[in-house]
């Protein structure tokens, strides 16, 4: 049954937080009150991505584009827009003075978007499953159990020259080959949904957005490389993720699309899910085996690798959701139609996680190939508050920064690790004059140490002593031997570590090094941090010719720490004062000054 | 196989009745020990954290030392040995959230509530938990409360907001 229109509602966690069900109710409610329910179809959708204007609601086929609504607004959308067929005009989307109020199309977040991964995001209810086939779903396991051998399927993804999205980049054809040539009775596909770098939500919205896209490819690997088990590791942290699987997987087990002698072909597959339980290293594929194993989550040298000994010692294929969110497509569509997408080495799309300083935060999926400066200044229109651009930093805790010098570089695996940084698992966050270098380095190895296993010295040690040294730097006790030191400790983990973990962490601490060096000096020979994040190098004062004696500051120090009459120059009391900073944003006469 | 993300659905169950529905669980799995994890997950989501006690529980149905079963508990960060308070506040302190504040929510927090990271209010109405990351950093700084997502959250809106609770 076709619908005259379709009211589609973000109800991805971004805009659920936000009220996005309220929105979705009232507006189911509208569309029934005004007796409309033949010809409007209200559907909530997964995420579309600019998250930073949610919630939004899609009118199709107007392709109006409503930002910032609020459940009171759904009685104007059916009433105005639906009935009368005019547009809401002050929910619509501003796309700036030039341009105004604008349609879908014309948002400049998603012009130069190319969405493969997100196909299916922000357009169908991934909790129904007829939606998913009515766009081609499944059709791809299809065409692989009847018309295609499991050579043809490997031949396909080498042509379509698919890399893992999980961080590594290793050639996806590669690994599944590897897989099905060992001999063995029992194999496993697993799903890697662990996602845990710090600033990255891609695969969550995949898989509260398109779950079946995931499910579809992991049976096509099962088929390929034959195996009959699959599992998706997914973080507990992600309930929506995990209710839309559940109910991904209950569905196509009804529709006999999992389970045994799936569509008749005589193929067995099913699928368990296995929540992690917060720990960032069982991102890394042998200690996600031991999790689902029920162990601790520790890695283990390689090798023997996964594809060859993975899971109960059984041949194992382990990919990223991303990875395996490409494969039915290129099924389809041809290695070809992919392979001529992207650079050289890298084909295809990338989907990011734009966050931090930038004007348009939300989840964007560009071509490789396409350039820094493309992304954050077209589609992330730029820095917050008109904030000088400082860098992008790729590949979370084990990734490195980009400066402007570098922003025409188009991105690719190959580029990014030539800058000192990696394309990691897409997590791009922006960092502006505000932000300090030194800082957000110690913020990164924070991380790592926390997470870190600890059962290889070199990592467990290491990066402590790193912390350490940074914590001492930006407390105004660092020594310039300390530059030296950093490097020396970190390439000694890089060489010398068990895992991934280890060997990638000390490089947010060698990036800043090499880009940001003289922040770094600064904060050792001058005791100053010039973004004045450091705070035990700042110093507040008043300055007395500019004080009015207002007593707003003396107000608002959380410690009492400034004194003074009314009308009179204030004063700080530097033993108290604990550099909140309050003061300084309060002051209403630039009276307070921050050195 | 149970579903994965149930929880507790009554308040009014005696820690008998939590016991034996534990079982149940680990008895729907088989009482294998590779599903460790996954029971672990729904005995807290039943008793709110895993008691040495309740860890003994499991370890003695499933066959396992409880040395085994509480050094799974004390790995992962997801899973708690202290009861919670009624509202577990989260704060994430992602990279997103980081850049754009969140230090500055954990300080206010820490005020307001009077308590740090990993602790309990005395009349244990609220946790306050650091979070790594949540997967909401288009809409930071995020926290959550008991799981839902809050977005943007200055110091205003935290007043209001746990003022409500
Ligand atoms: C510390 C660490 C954390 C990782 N975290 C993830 C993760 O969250 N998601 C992921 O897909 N891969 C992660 N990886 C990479 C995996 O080990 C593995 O390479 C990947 O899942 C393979 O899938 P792909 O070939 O499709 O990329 C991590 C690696 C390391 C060393
Ligand atoms: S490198 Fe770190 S996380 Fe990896 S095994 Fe060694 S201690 Fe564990």
């Amino acid at each position: 049954m076709a619908y005259k229109n379709y009211i589609l509602v973000c109800g991805g966690t971004g805009c659920e937080s936000s009220k996005a069900n309220d929105i979705f109710e009232n507006l189911k409610k509208e569309v029934t009150a005004a007796n409309l329910d033949a010809d409007v179809q209200v559907v909530k959708t997964g995420c579309f991505g600019f998250c930073e204007q949610g919630p939004i609601v899609k009118i199709l086929p107007d392709d109006a584009f409503y930002v910032q609504v609020k459940p009171e607004d759904a009685s104007r959308i059916v009433s105005e827009h639906i009935i009368k067929g005019r547009p809401v005009a002050e929910l619509l989307y501003d796309a700036g003075k030039d341009k105004g109020r604008v349609r879908l199309k014309d948002v400049p977040f998603y012009q130069k978007q190319y969405r493969i991964v997100l196909r299916n995001c922000g357009v169908i209810d991934p909790r129904n499953i007829d939606e998913y086939i009515a766009r081609d779903g499944y059709a791809a396991l299809e065409k692989v159990l009847f018309s295609m051998k499991p050579d043809d399927v490997i031949d396909e993804l080498k042509k379509a020259g698919l890399r893992g999205r999980g961080g590594a980049g290793f050639p996806t054809w590669q690994k599944w080959l590897f897989s099905q040539k060992v001999q063995s009775d029992v194999k496993y596909i697993i799903c890697n949904a662990d996602e845990g770098d710090p600033g990255a939500y891609m695969d969550r919205s995949v898989l509260e957005g398109d779950p079946h896209s995931v499910i579809e490819a992991m049976m096509i690997a099962g088929r390929t490389v034959g195996a009959a088990q699959g599992y998706i590791y997914i973080r507990a942290e992600y309930p929506l993720a995990i209710s839309n699987l559940e109910k991904a997987i209950d569905d196509a087990r009804e529709y006999g699309l999992i389970g045994k002698d799936i569509l008749g072909s005589g193929f067995d597959f099913d699928i368990e899910i296995r929540l992690g339980a917060g720990a960032f290293v069982c991102g890394e594929e042998t200690a996600l085996m031991a999790s689902i194993e029920g162990q601790r989550g520790m890695p283990r040298p390689r090798p023997p690798f996964p594809s060859v000994k993975g899971l109960w010692g059984k041949p194992t294929v382990i990919n990223n959701v991303e990875t395996l969110a490409n494969i039915a497509v290129i099924i389809l569509k041809g290695g070809e139609w992919y392979g001529s997408i992207g650079t050289a080495t890298s084909k295809g799309t990338k989907v990011f996680a734009l966050t931090g300083k930038i004007s348009n935060s939300g989840l964007i999926e560009v071509p490789m190939g396409t350039t820094l400066r493309e992304i954050i200044f077209d589609i992330g229109g730029g820095i917050r508050n008109g904030k000088k651009f400082k860098s992008a930093q790729t590949g979370g805790p084990s990734g490195g920064m980009i400066t402007e010098e570098y922003l025409d570089t188009p991105i690719d695996y190959e580029n990014l690790q030539v800058l000192g940084s990696i394309m990691g698992s897409g997590g791009l966050i922006v960092t502006d004059e505000d932000d300090c270098m030194v800082d957000v380095a110690k913020f990164y190895l924070g991380f790592t140490v926390d997470e870190s296993c600890g059962k290889c010295s070199p990592c467990r040690i290491g990066g402590r002593q790193m912390y350490d040294l940074l914590e001492k730097i930006t407390k105004g006790s660092g020594e310039e031997s300390y530059v030296e030191q950093l490097e020396r400790i970190g390439h000694a983990m890089k060489r010398a570590s068990l895992c991934g973990l280890g060997q990638s962490a000390p490089n947010p601490v060698v990036s800043t090094l090499k880009y940001f060096r003289e922040e770094y000096l600064e904060h050792i020979n001058e005791k100053k941090c010039r973004s004045g994040k450091c705070k035990d190098l700042l110093k507040f004062t008043i300055l007395p010719d500019k004080c009015i004696g207002c007593t707003l500051c003396a107000r608002v120090c959380p410690v009492n720490a400034i004194t003074g009459e009314k009308r009179q120059p204030h004063l700080i009391n530097q033993e108290l004062c604990i550099k909140c900073g309050e003061c300084y944003t309060s002051c209403k006469f630039s009276a307070i000054t921050r050195s | 196989m149970p579903n994965a993300t149930e929880t507790c659905a009554c308040a009014q169950e005696t820690d008998e009745q939590k016991y034996e529905r534990i079982a149940e669980i680990i008895e729907g799995y088989g009482a294998q020990k590779t599903n460790l994890i996954q029971i672990l997950h729904m005995a807290q989501g039943i008793f709110g954290y895993l008691s040495l006690e309740l860890q003994q529980f499991i370890a003695d149905k499933l066959r396992l030392p409880l040395s085994e079963v509480y050094g799974v508990v004390t790995f992962y960060s997801y899973f708690s040995t202290t009861p919670r308070g009624k509202y577990t506040i989260g704060v994430c302190l992602g990279t997103a959230c980081y850049v754009r504040g969140g230090k500055k929510i954990i300080d206010r927090l820490k005020e307001i509530l009077n308590i740090g990271p990993g602790e309990t209010t005395p009349d244990q109405k609220f946790s306050l938990e650091v979070m790594r990351c949540i997967g909401a950093c288009g809409l930071a700084p995020a926290i959550t409360v008991n799981g839902k997502v809050h977005k943007q959250v200055n110091a205003d809106k935290l007043k209001t907001l746990i003022a409500n609770l």
